[in-house]
């Protein structure tokens, strides 16, 4: 891999890594947002239906 | 059929639920097929080496960034004028999408930045404009936070929406308004002739679709939680007035 990117190797992977990892933060954060939601949304019904 | 119709929450939700694994889905397969052909399959540029696969991430990141804050603009522009409140939490949910993708901008271009320009950051036109679109989002997130009327928090925070736009525009023309700054040109133009060549431009429409999935799928997810919260709320609320009516109490 770091033969393949030449000179730039650690300037390539890392603006990967940090890239993929905020995105993978937000998909993560926006997935926990939404079983939440679902949650609360389900138990106020329940309650309240 | 009218597109209002969507307006409605229950439709809304009703309608996206279907549809948000399988944009997402898309945006997962268009991510990893452009990202593994631009760093394996792509030459080095004859000047910049192999940074330039670097340009898989950042322009679309960048793209995206300006192009959230518009949508938002729609979306408040829509509030302000309908109160439909779907607009409102489609904009509020928008966000973060938003402010992640600027983040991702500015850090790919800063680690792009070190070995061509010798600098992570510069007080450049365009990486100015883009600190303070961030700057902007965060903004936006935190009046949404902090008032505790939804209504009034979707009012204020349209007309900063509308306000940061400037800066949104400012972003993406920066590079045309002024060019004593470091920052190239713009990779991608309708005019053939100015645009990256073939080699790179593929790949980067197949990522640029990938992060325009990406964030279609996650404003749809966001926006149909903020109906579900606020729903919640409001059942919540009804439930509680109801309490207090019964016991004579004020609600």
């Amino acid at each position: 891999m770091t033969g393949l990117l030449g000179d730039y190797a650690g300037e390539v992977i890392s603006a990967y890594i940090v890239s993929l990892a905020l995105i993978g933060g937000l998909v993560w954060l926006s997935a926990l947002q939404a079983r939440r939601a679902r949650k609360q949304l389900k138990r106020a019904e329940s309650r309240h239906g | 059929m009218s597109l209002w119709e969507y307006a409605n929450p229950k439709k809304f939700t009703e309608t996206v639920t279907p549809l948000i694994p399988w944009v997402l889905g898309l945006a997962a397969i268009c991510l990893v097929a452009s990202l593994i052909w631009g760093v394996f399959f792509t030459p080095e540029d004859y000047r910049q080496g192999a940074t330039v696969k670097i340009i898989y991430l950042h322009v679309p990141s960048a793209l995206m960034a300006i192009n959230a804050w518009f949508m938002m603009l729609v979306a408040s522009l829509i509030w302000l004028v309908r109160r439909h409140h779907v607009s409102a939490l489609a904009a509020k949910a928008a966000a973060p999408v938003g402010m992640v993708m600027v983040l991702i901008a500015i850090a790919t271009g800063a680690i792009w930045g070190k070995p061509m320009w010798g600098t992570y950051w510069a007080w450049d036109p365009r990486l100015t404009s883009f600190l303070i679109l961030f700057l902007f989002y965060l903004g936006y997130m935190a009046l949404w936070a902090a008032v505790d009327d939804a209504d009034t928090a979707a009012d204020l925070t349209s007309v900063l929406c509308i306000v940061g736009s400037v800066f949104a525009v400012l972003s993406r023309y920066a590079v045309l308004f002024w060019n004593q700054g470091l920052h190239q040109g713009a990779s991608l133009s309708l005019d053939a002739e100015e645009h990256v060549a073939d080699v790179f431009y593929y790949p980067l429409l197949v990522s640029i679709a990938g992060f325009v999935l990406l964030f279609l799928g996650l404003v749809l997810l966001r926006t149909r939680s903020e109906i579900a919260l606020r729903r919640a709320a409001a059942l919540d609320r009804r439930a509680e007035a109801r309490a207090a009516a019964t016991t004579g109490e004020p609600a």
